[in-house]
């Protein structure tokens, strides 16, 4: 089949192979972001403001809203 | 010679290189916003504190350099938050980002038309800073400090997040039906009408969401507009970072052989 075609399809990789990455490294991803995205703003897992301070210029220029 | 012995990736080698591109993104956004998006940050604080404190005190939040009211409570110095902090969140923010690249690029290889590669890479860069950052930017532009009503912050960052998600799921859903049509319609026409739903859906989605006018009387517009296009160019560099250097990784991870 990829010989039959001028320009052959990429090869996919299959779904099921895919799935169990993109489930932890999503977890994974998304935490980290909402950490510098959220935490301790709208939605706070920790007291205090020291993550909020710490990634608040990085907040506010990746353009989440800050406060 | 035809690229008929493409290796197959794996997903590994993938998120490997998802997040050296995000490490790299990260920083050359960390470099982009020191430059261009600082001042107009620094000039914000200096203007809200001027102001006669934070319109947005009273919880906590404080930009750190406010002796008179919270003296003790300084948990990150201005001058920090400036630098070190701006870095460690531009990076951390890039390798979370980069990491969803790469499994983002595990789903789209082989599935959306026949680009090479390369052109994948750059074209997912593309399209996702389109849906991630300047569509929801359109609909909740950034705002620099001494912008914003702390009482408003938990419906404005939820809408902000849910815009991303509308937008990331009519951009996927586009992106399926040009595969779809193309057979029918061409590949071209097809691109063409996937965009247009794309943007009839965003655009009346955003129309839909309230607003928010919370700009203070007297904030210049320049250093409003300054500080908006540093944001948008942070992360134009972010994204570009990511999809070039995931683009040379993954050419050199494929054409060895
Ligand atoms: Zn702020």
């Amino acid at each position: 089949m990829t010989h039959a075609v001028a320009t052959p399809l990429p090869v996919r990789i299959p779904i099921r192979e895919i799935l169990p990455y993109a489930v932890f490294v999503g977890v994974l991803s998304l935490l980290v972001m909402y950490f510098v995205s959220t935490e301790q703003g709208a939605v706070a897992l920790f007291d205090g403001t020291t993550v909020h301070e710490l990634v608040h210029d990085a907040r506010h220029l990746l353009g989440f809203p800050c406060h | 010679m035809p690229l008929t012995e493409t290796p197959t990736l794996t997903v590994r080698s993938l998120l490997v290189w998802g997040l050296l591109a995000g490490l790299v993104g990260g920083l050359l956004a960390f470099g982009f916003a020191s430059v261009f998006g600082e001042p107009a940050v620094e000039r914000a604080i200096a203007l809200e504190e001027s102001a006669g404190g934070h319109s947005h005190g009273g919880d906590g939040h404080s930009h750190a350099e406010e002796p008179t009211e919270e003296p003790a409570d300084e948990p990150v110095s201005r001058a920090f938050q400036a630098t070190g902090g701006l870095g460690i969140g531009a990076v951390a923010y890039g390798l979370g980002l980069g990491g969803l690249f790469g499994i983002a690029f595990a789903f789209a290889y082989g599935r959306v038309g026949r680009l090479t590669p390369r052109a994948t890479a750059l074209a997912l860069a593309g399209f996702g800073y389109v849906a991630v950052v300047l569509v929801p930017f359109l609909t909740y532009p950034a705002n620099p400090p001494a912008v914003g009503q702390a009482g408003t912050i938990e419906e404005r960052t939820a809408l902000y997040f849910a815009m991303i998600a509308v937008s990331v799921v009519a951009a996927v859903l586009a992106g399926a039906a040009t595969t779809r049509l193309t057979p029918r319609l061409g590949g071209w026409p097809a691109g063409v009408l996937a965009a247009v739903g794309y943007v009839v859906v965003v655009t009346a989605v955003a129309k839909l969401l309230p607003s928010y006018r919370e700009v203070p009387d007297g904030f210049p517009g320049d250093l409003l507009w300054e500080f908006r296009i540093a944001s948008l160019g942070t992360s134009a560099v972010l994204w570009a970072g990511i999809g070039v250097v995931f683009a040379v990784l993954l050419h050199r991870g494929t054409a060895r052989r």
